[in-house]
């Protein structure tokens, strides 16, 4: 079969499985979307090439698929380097494809040429420049395979304009032969079984666990280990929704913005289970005090995140269900009476009244009749009961949203962790709801973040996609204003956004709906009233605007030394 | 401490800035790098010599081995190895002094590869020590400019 390469691009893409693709035209992708039509896969034509690499991303981490990408040469490729960083540093399955001017033009400065690989290739985890189009078929096969397998990641593919018209025959390649890339799934069984026999002596345990527990689907085993053993299970923002949140061994978020209970845990346990999780600094504080006192296994996928920044003392290389079904079998091996779990009553009473005495709080509105940011996510967790997808911008809007909705199954908090970018959750909620027409999809906003991708809108109108996004609107970029109450003297320099867009009208504007919220008692009915709609809605709800994010551990600080309400 | 890392890797576009942007982005040092074809076809070794303690290198290697196209990476000095480096050195060789040139030239066995009234050049081969030594016994001839391949490196063939 003789094609073009625009044509093998999209014959590939169909043989991947991609039935739908984020993208915005141009010049040097013309020839692609000129064979568009013809192929069975839907294209969602965004507003901003940004909007469609988080959209892909979206969609990836909630339907578990790869995403994919679609952007022009030059402007259209730089405007899709932030989501593609954002999608590195969360390790989620990406593939990028983007135009280049044609290869006789490459490195004069040609209209609309930028070197995207050279520009991409500290924040992907692989990527191509391909010259030749007898390589391109190989090439997207080895994309998509990259990008799903080992610790997932984004993959760019730049394909050169004569490339793309260049024809040739056309053979998708079955199997994939890299001899440079070989990435390690299975643990070592003896590493495995040393884990077991720490952890049935282990009086004091912890799980921390992190989103590779959830993008290798290892929910259930990571359940199934800390019920049997009776573990005390702790997650990171990225790790939300890998156990469920209303289950007695449940912490709830650690680090920064974690709770009492998994911080002190974490600084009083005797043994500490990390699992897909990589010792970031916003999670683990002050280094050299992080779980001083416990034994720290370490379960990664990725080597480079073992020994990176804190010295464990039980490395195990390996995918985190892998893992978890090896220590199934080595936990089931054990005797009864050997396997741990049975004189952990203590700990678990300790932890228990922890989490009794010092729950996630704050002051409820009081005469002044401010609607507190907590109370509206509390209200979105009641009308949705934990069976929404919910996606979220950055700042205090994201961590009220990990902090107040309990997440019980994974796939369900979609959040720019890593990178923290102001702008992902809209169109990535976008993304989510393509993967899932049928499910409520929620963007918990902050009126700062909502700004930066606000035009995926009309997206959301053309392709009828009803997310909605509730703005908890503290006219203030908050979580700035917060470190500057906290640590800068109250200096509120650049961070009050009192000019703001009537977001109600705005939003009509686009033709959706929306609401405004002021009244304490009307948050729960607007919500629901808006919930019920099935299009497009903001609801702006003005919440107490100098409300703060509360427990806080300031930068560098242990994690017990704790800033509470 | 000082390491020589040496890496496989497939002979391709960009190769060579992955491996050195890694090292820039991260925040590691080079020392010296040299990369060249090997007699594989598509293959290319890179020899980097580095600086860091246990952990940082250990963090490069790993760094190193993470990179889609390495093959393989290994620490020379973790084993016996040889290590040679080589250099150009265009003297100042007027006069009285090119007699005693060739004299020091002739005691580290190196090579005089190029000649004018009034210069020599000078090619040695060696270890870091050796080449040190060369130099600061020639400084005070007037070195007018050097060239330097940086160190490659390879593990002896008996281990004890
Ligand atoms: C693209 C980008 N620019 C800047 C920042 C720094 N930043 C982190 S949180 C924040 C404030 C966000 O304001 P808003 O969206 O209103 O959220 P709030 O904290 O008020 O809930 C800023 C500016 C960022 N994370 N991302
Ligand atoms: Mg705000």
């Amino acid at each position: 079969m003789e094609l073009s390469g625009a044509q093998i691009l999209l014959e590939s893409l169909k043989r991947e499985g991609v039935d739908v693709i984020f993208g915005f035209p141009g010049g040097a992708v013309i020839d692609i979307y000129d064979q568009l039509p013809s192929y069975p896969i839907k294209h969602v034509l965004v507003r901003h090439e940004q909007g469609a690499i988080h959209a892909a991303d979206g969609y990836a981490r909630a339907s578990g698929k790869v995403g994919v990408c679609l952007a022009t040469s030059g402007p259209g490729a730089t405007n899709t380097v932030t989501g593609i960083a954002t999608a590195y540093m969360d390790s989620i399955p990406v593939v990028i494809f983007t135009g280049q001017v044609p290869t006789p033009l490459i490195g004069n400065d040609a209209f609309q040429e930028v070197d995207i690989v050279g520009i991409t290739r500290p924040c992907t985890k692989h990527n191509y420049l391909v010259k030749d189009v007898k390589d391109l078929a190989r090439t997207i096969k080895e994309a998509f395979y990259l990008a799903a397998s080992g610790r997932p990641g984004p993959v760019l593919v730049d394909i050169p304009k004569d490339v793309q018209q260049a024809v040739t025959a056309y053979k998708y390649p079955k199997t994939i032969a890299m001899r440079s890339y070989n990435p390690t799934y299975e643990p070592n069984v003896k590493q495995v079984r040393k884990v077991a026999k720490l952890i049935s002596q282990a009086k004091k345990p912890i799980i921390y666990a992190g989103g590779g527990v959830i993008s290798s689907n290892a929910s259930e085993n990571l359940t199934w280990l800390a019920r049997t053993l009776r573990i005390p299970v702790t997650a990171t923002l990225m790790g939300l929704g890998c156990y469920p949140g209303d289950d007695p061994l449940w912490l709830g978020m650690l680090g920064m913005h974690g709770t009492f209970a998994a911080n002190h845990g974490i600084q009083n346990a005797d043994l500490i289970l990390a699992i897909g999780s990589r010792f970031d600094d916003r999670v683990t504080g002050k280094i050299s005090e992080f779980g001083a006192k416990a034994t720290i296994i370490h379960v990664d996928i990725d080597p480079t995140s073992i020994q990176k920044n804190v010295a464990v003392h039980v490395p195990v290389v390996s995918d985190c269900k892998c893992f978890l079904e090896t220590l199934r079998t080595e936990v089931e091996a054990l005797a009864e009476d050997a396997k741990g779990g049975a004189d952990r009553g203590p700990w678990i009473d300790l932890i228990t009244q922890w989490k009794a005495e010092h729950p996630l709080c704050y002051k409820p509105s009081d005469e002044k009749g401010l609607i507190k940011p907590q109370a509206v996510v509390e209200a979105i967790y009641r009308l949705t009961k934990g069976d929404a997808i919910i996606s979220t911008e950055v700042g205090q809007n994201q961590m009220w949203a990990a902090q107040f909705y309990n997440y019980h199954t994974p796939r369900t908090f979609i959040s720019s962790g890593g990178l923290g970018t102001m702008g992902y959750g809209f169109p990535a909620a976008l993304g989510a709801q393509m993967a899932f027409p049928d499910k409520l999809v929620i963007d918990i906003a902050g009126d700062g973040s909502i700004q930066m991708c606000i035009q995926e809108l009309a997206t959301a109108m053309c392709y009828e996609l009803p997310v909605k996004i509730v703005i908890l609107n503290n006219s203030y970029l908050g979580m700035v204003r917060q470190w500057q109450e906290l640590f800068y003297a109250k200096n509120y320099c650049d961070t009050c956004l009192d000019v703001a867009p009537d977001f109600v009208k705005l939003a009509e504007a686009y033709g959706a709906a929306g609401f405004r919220v002021t009244d304490p008692d009307k948050v729960e009915s607007t919500l629901k009233e808006a919930f019920a709609l099935k299009r497009p809605v903001i609801v702006d709800v003005r919440v107490d605007p100098e409300e703060n994010v509360y427990p806080m551990v300031p930068a560098g600080k242990s994690l017990t030394e704790m800033i509470l309400v | 401490m000082r390491h020589i890392l040496s890496i496989q890797v497939e002979n391709e576009p960009g190769v060579l800035s992955r491996v050195v942007g890694l090292f820039s982005g991260r925040g590691f040092n080079i020392e010296s790098l040299n990369v060249a074809p090997t007699l594989v076809q598509g293959l290319s070794l890179i020899t980097i010599c580095t600086i860091g303690d246990e952990q940082i290198i250990e963090q490069i290697i790993k760094q190193l081995r993470k990179l889609v196209t390495t093959l393989k990476v290994v620490d020379l000095t973790k084993v016996k190895s040889v290590e040679r480096e080589m250099m150009l050195l265009k003297m100042d060789a007027e006069g009285t002094k090119r007699a005693e040139i060739l004299r020091i030239v002739d005691i580290f066995r190196c090579k005089v590869v190029d000649v004018s009234p009034d210069e020599l050049t000078v090619e040695v081969t060696g270890d870091q020590g050796k080449i040190q030594a060369l130099v600061n016994l020639l400084q005070r001839f007037g070195i007018k400019e050097t060239a330097r391949t940086g160190a490659v490196a390879m593990k002896r063939g008996m281990q004890e």
